[in-house]
């Protein structure tokens, strides 16, 4: 018992991606056999961040249950990790959504053990990013849940996932360059790549000294864009967002389950972990300019999700639009870091992100349970479905309302948050934002309304095309999702506590 | 049991009822309803019983029920979140539960409890009736709604929603309840989604009021700024709302104060349905009629007008804010009753009614009259649950014609259609009659005359053409309710439907009886002191109670023969005009005042259809998603694809084949290739020629070394 309690987030990370070295030894036609090694190797992580998470000490400042091993240490990298209770929330999330995911995977049935292989290293890949508190580790992670995803996308994805997966990578890989030219830029300037020693010294450093030949503030502006435009690519911010229409739309429903529930949130982590910390005064400096990306994602995403004729379309729309609410809580955190509204629109950014990983998880599962049966994703070819699927009917207005932020959900929560923390900081940008949060109605009450609602299309009612209820392992799927989106919207006390905390010892 | 306590226990039990029936019971009809109705009753019950501590409470508004717990963490503190029962409270959750309970009731008789299921009924479809078999003869009976259980479950949920709001002592939980109803609405509007009129009905009401709400929840964040509490009893001291009334809020010219006020009022606006966001109020009628007496009478735009009354310590302070509303309200009490003219439906005619009225709680609100407000708000949710159920009841009774007739092409909600229902569903008759007088503020036996009275009086003293707009519209209300009974109910039958029309059973009547033994009794709690003959006669306990909610006990008024004249006049006068111009009508032909703009609601949604809701899908599609993403962003993400694969082009054509391959690749092979060829001619394999090439080439380089080096 003491090799877990003190290596807990070195399993936790590495668990899946030695399930996933394991299954390569599994018969590849046992394809039962397969899912539940892969369900049950995700459930451990799981258990194993619940661990993580009751043993917390949320009131301790600082990053706990840390390990360090030795790792490149020619160039001053160690594999160091570490949790606070930013992190924290994160890696829950990210554990919580996996198995999920595997678990909506059970109707895959082409070569299902490199499909769940792949999707192993991607939690590996992800938790990475979540748990190092080493640069150079940190964009290993980062790459490394990038190429599962794509496999995914481009061997399991719908007609267009040539393009999309392509898209997807390149745009990433585009925006990673300048990561990765920054990442090294700090790794040589002070021969470590630990992201607390660096913190302190590059923040600490004399604003007039010069540096590689220039002034130090021109390196810091250059450096500071080269990590913006990985992040804004990853979250994403408008208008770096059209890879996600097409990645989302085009990938296996388990794959958009991820994507939007875990990988968006990279680039927010990625703003709050590094960019706040290394560049308070560039980030304070251009807030404005990311204030108004924000709103412009919350207004634009709706109207273009409202836009959509396609089902998953119009929910991976609303990724931009819920994502554009963590954005603008984050640019408000910069301005104004340090003052109690800060604090109250990071805390809104924060749960929004755990928030959006749940009801866009939800989402996806929902859009991808009846395409399966369908195999249509055009919302005029449904239709007064609810009369069919009473079951699935429910749980779409559930999520919905969780994504439509229907107070007593959990998106009210921390959408009111960022609104109230916004509100001194930025006053037009939120109440044009507000504009933002009435599309998200529209898009959402249209979306049930042309599934739902609306005269029976006779195709799915009898016939070979009969519309079958959700079976018991999608209501498994669902029901830890829908508990949270209630428990969180009414009695959120128990995550906002550690966020808050949290974001108090930060800014 | 603990008051507190069970304060924050009455809204659950109907929350209870929407969860156990959703997941367990909702196969079985008899057991939901059970469920439904009997958390109901709790509700009630505890309403009853906080409503009783309550009374025996000294100066209630000073000390008010209250307790609270921690709810969000936000930096260093907790934003708090708790109930309140003081006298506003008190008053409210009465009327709430009374009407919640009998709208419960009623709905079980409604939806056609214990009737056989009907031959062709679909889920989402009103039922169309079954077939049975008497005697040997068939008949048509009305069948039992196929979605019965989900309906409690609904209206349930939406009780709670209501009960939260009620019991809230901070904006906070109340918008979750007030969204939560939002919810409820679109969800039993579009019961029977089946209709596309139901369908666009219920998205209407959702966004409709959802425009309000984005508004309202600018205020809460810039209130809770300003402030740092959302709490009533935080925000309503003294030195807070000064501080309010004196910052600046940089908009509009008004104060924080007033600017909050406004956003606030603008939520209001939204769900009580005023002009210009009522559009979505008539519409709403295409729910089953329980449902439109919970929205228009119970829950949802009592509400809007509750939380305005709520915020009035705060709202008041800023003159300009308080024009705004009783501006708003006057006005949508008088264009909403022009409308109420001409509409033939029976619902709308009560639909537009409530709009109107809901604008006299408003007016008086923005003219300073407190106790007005919060007095007609309470009678008028009595007689407006009672119409509205009456008006179900009639309908259903049509259905038992059109049942027995089999013509399905006559509308049962047509005034037109009726005539003469008053023998044939006499319970139903005297029940909406005396609804109908309360609507129409008949003198002294009504409640709606006294609370009316008392806004018209405060309206005569404070604002006169807030008064003379509202003297008007109550001569129109008292108007058309008199046309709206003497079609359906006097006279002679139009139809031979109407002819056939059945009393409804008991569980409908029930609630009709209960409700309006509160439409008239309720109004006899607040007769004024200075009234001629009767004041004073009975103590005016409303005006003692509720006007210690404020900080300030509002002055009773001075009594002024003049607006009590009006009052007496417009409704006498509207409803014996109404009589006699109607008596003799059968058919919309005769009826003058259909007149086109009039009919067609002055072709507002029309407009704003053409105005804001296509441009705005348009934008959206076009302009949003087609041009901006797909064309812009993706056409130039695009050019990366072809330009890199250009400037590939480019190196391979340029200078990977002509100058790699070709020169140094090809070209050098060429080179050995032709050279090996040329050489190849000295190889003969005669020794002669070697040794000559052998010595021609030492000769050669001898000579060379001997002029280069040597010399």
């Amino acid at each position: 018992m003491d090799f877990i309690a003190n290596h807990f987030l070195t399993l936790i990370l590495l668990l899946p991606a030695a399930a996933a070295l394991i299954m390569l030894f599994l018969p590849k036609d046992e394809v039962k056999l397969l899912r539940w090694f892969a369900f049950g190797a995700s459930l451990l992580p799981l258990a194993l961040s619940i661990g993580v998470w009751l043993q917390f000490k949320s009131f301790q400042p600082g990053f706990q249950f840390r390990e360090r091993y030795e790792w490149y240490e020619a160039i001053g990298s160690s594999f160091y990790l570490g949790v606070d209770g930013l992190s924290l929330t994160m890696v829950l999330l990210t554990t919580l959504l996996t198995p999920l995911a595997i678990l909506a995977s059970f109707n895959i049935s082409e070569r299902v053990k490199a499909y769940m292989i792949l999707f192993l290293f991607l939690e590996t890949g992800m938790l990475g990013v979540f748990l190092s508190l080493d640069l150079l580790v940190f964009f290993v992670f980062w790459e490394v849940g990038l190429i599962p995803m794509y496999f995914l996308i481009n061997q399991w994805g719908s007609a267009n996932r040539n393009y999309a997966s392509m898209k997807f990578l390149i745009y990433t890989m585009g925006g990673s360059v300048g990561l990765l030219l920054g990442i090294q830029l700090l790794g040589v300037l002070f021969g470590t790549f630990d992201l607390l020693v660096l913190t302190q010294r590059w923040t600490s450093l004399d604003p007039d000294a010069t540096l590689l030949g220039m002034s130090v503030s021109t390196v810091k502006t250059v450096a500071f864009w080269a990590f913006v435009v990985a992040f804004s690519v990853k979250v994403p911010i408008w208008p770096f967002h059209t890879w996600l229409p097409d990645a989302h739309t085009e990938a296996p429903t388990a794959g958009s389950m991820l994507l939007a529930g875990v990988l968006l949130k990279l680039g927010a982590y990625g703003f709050l972990r590094l960019i706040l910390p290394l560049y308070p005064v560039e980030a304070r400096y251009f807030a404005g300019a990311l204030a108004f990306l924000a709103t412009a994602a919350i207004v634009f995403g709706a109207l273009s999700s409202f836009a959509q004729t396609d089902f998953k379309r119009l929910v991976a729309y609303s990724s931009v639009n819920h994502m554009g609410f963590v954005v603008l809580g984050i640019a408000a955190a910069a301005l104004a870091s340090g003052t109690p509204d800060a604090v109250i629109a990071m805390n809104g950014a924060v749960l929004q992100m755990f928030n959006h990983g749940l009801s866009a998880a939800g989402m996806f599962f929902l859009v991808g349970v009846i395409y399966e049966r369908t195999h249509t994703r055009n919302l005029e070819e449904y239709g007064g479905l609810f009369t069919l699927i009473p079951v699935y009917g429910a749980m779409l207005i559930f999520t919905g309302m969780s994504s439509l932020g229907l107070p007593g959900l959990n998106g009210f929560i921390s959408e009111f948050l960022v609104v109230r923390g916004t509100w001194p900081i930025f006053t037009g940008y939120v109440a044009i934002s507000m504009a933002g949060l009435f599309f998200t109605g529209a898009y959402i009450l249209k979306a049930l309304k042309k599934v739902l609602h609306g005269p029976l299309n006779e195709r799915w009612a009898h016939g070979e095309h009969v519309l079958t209820e959700v079976n018991a392992r999608e209501i498994l799927v669902m029901a830890p999702l829908m508990i949270l989106m209630l428990w969180i919207g009414v009695y959120p006390a128990w995550i906002l506590d550690m966020i808050n905390k949290a974001v108090g010892f930060l800014f | 049991m603990v008051t507190e306590t069970l304060i924050w226990l009455i809204p659950l039990p109907p929350a209870l009822a929407f969860f156990l029936i959703v997941l367990f019971t909702n196969r079985d009809k008899a057991l939901s309803h059970t469920i439904a109705i009997g958390a109901a009753a709790l509700s009630w019950l505890g309403g009853m019983v906080v409503f009783a501590r309550a009374l025996r409470v000294d100066d209630l508004g000073a000390r008010p029920f209250a307790s609270s717990i921690n709810w969000l963490a936000t930096g260093d503190t907790w934003f708090r979140i708790g109930v309140l029962v003081d006298p506003l409270t008190a008053v409210t959750l009465f009327f709430v539960a009374w009407t919640v309970l009998m709208i419960f009731i009623y709905s079980v008789g409604y939806h056609n409890y214990g009737q056989p299921q009907g031959d062709h009924d679909l889920k989402g479809l009103p039922p169309h009736g079954a077939t049975v078999e008497e005697n040997r003869q068939k008949r048509v009976v009305p069948s039992v709604e196929p979605m019965y259980s989900r309906f409690f479950a609904f209206i349930g949920l939406f009780a709670f929603g209501m009960f939260t709001l009620v019991v809230s002592d901070n904006l906070l939980t109340l918008f979750i309840g007030w969204e939560i109803m939002g919810l409820c609405s679109y969800l039993l509007i579009g019961f029977w989604y089946g209709k596309k009129s139901a369908r666009d009905a219920a998205v209407k009401a959702f966004m409709t009021t959802r425009i309000g709400d984005v508004f309202m929840l600018l205020g809460i964040a810039y209130l809770y700024s300003a402030t740092g509490t959302l709490t009533f009893r935080e925000i309503f001291t003294e030195s807070t709302l000064r501080t309010l009334a004196l910052i600046p809020s940089g908009a509009l010219g008004l104060s924080a104060a007033g600017l909050i006020g406004l956003l606030l009022f603008i939520g209001t606006i939204g769900k009580s349905a005023q002009f210009p966001l009522h559009i979505w109020l008539p519409d709403a009628m295409e729910g089953p009629t329980p449902v439109s007496a919970m929205i228009h009478a119970a829950t949802m735009v009592s509400a809007g007008v509750y939380t305005a009354i709520r915020m009035f310590p705060l709202l008041s302070l800023d003159a300009r804010t308080m024009s705004f509303v009783a501006c708003i309200g006057a006005f949508t009490a008088l264009f909403a009753a022009t409308i109420a003219l001409a509409q033939n439906d029976i619902k709308r005619v009560l639909a537009y009614s409530t709009i109107s009225q809901l604008g006299f709680m408003i007016a008086a609100l923005g003219i300073g009259a407190y106790i007005a407000a919060v007095f007609h708000l309470i009678t008028h949710a009595f007689f407006k649950a009672l119409l509205f159920l009456g008006s179900g009841s009639v309908i259903h009774g049509m259905e038992h014609g059109v049942f027995h007739t089999g013509n399905h092409k006559v509308d049962p909600q047509d005034m037109f259609n009726m005539g003469g229902l008053k023998s044939r569903m006499p319970i139903t008759f005297w029940t909406f009659f005396i609804g109908g007088f309360a609507l129409s503020g008949f003198p002294i036996v009504t409640a709606g005359f006294w609370s009316k009275d008392e806004i018209l009086a405060d309206a005569f003293a404070h604002n006169l053409p807030i008064f003379f707009t509202l003297a008007v519209a109550a001569f129109l209300t008292a108007f058309y309710t008199m046309r709206q009974i003497t079609l359906t109910f006097l006279g002679k039958p139009r139809t031979e439907e109407a002819a056939h029309a059945h009393e409804t059973p008991w569980t409908m009547t029930l609630p009709l009886v209960v409700l309006s033994a509160l439409a008239i009794g309720y109004g006899w709690v607040g007769i004024p002191e200075h009234f001629p003959l009767i004041g004073g006669f009975i103590p005016n306990w409303f005006h003692e109670f509720v006007g210690g909610t404020l900080a300030e006990h509002p002055a009773a008024l001075e009594f002024n023969a003049v607006p009590l004249l009006t009052s007496l006049l417009v409704a006498l006068g509207g409803l014996g005009l109404g009589y006699f111009a109607y008596r003799n009508v059968n058919s919309p032909a005769e009826d003058k005042l259909q007149l086109g703009f009039l009919k067609n609601k002055y072709y507002i949604d029309e407009i704003y259809d053409a105005v804001f809701i296509k441009p705005v899908i348009w934008f959206a599609d076009k302009i949003v998603y087609q041009a901006v993403d797909k064309s812009l962003i993706d056409g130039f993400l695009h050019l990366f694809g072809p330009g890199t694969q250009r400037i590939g082009d480019i190196v391979r054509n340029y200078f990977d084949i002509p100058v790699i391959n070709r020169f140094f690749g090809d070209g050098s092979a060429n080179v050995t290739y032709r050279s090996g060829e040329k050489l190849k001619l000295m190889q003969t394999g005669r020794i002669q020629q070697y040794l000559i090439l052998a010595l021609t080439l030492f000769l050669l380089i001898g000579a060379f070394l001997y002029f280069f080096m040597l010399a």
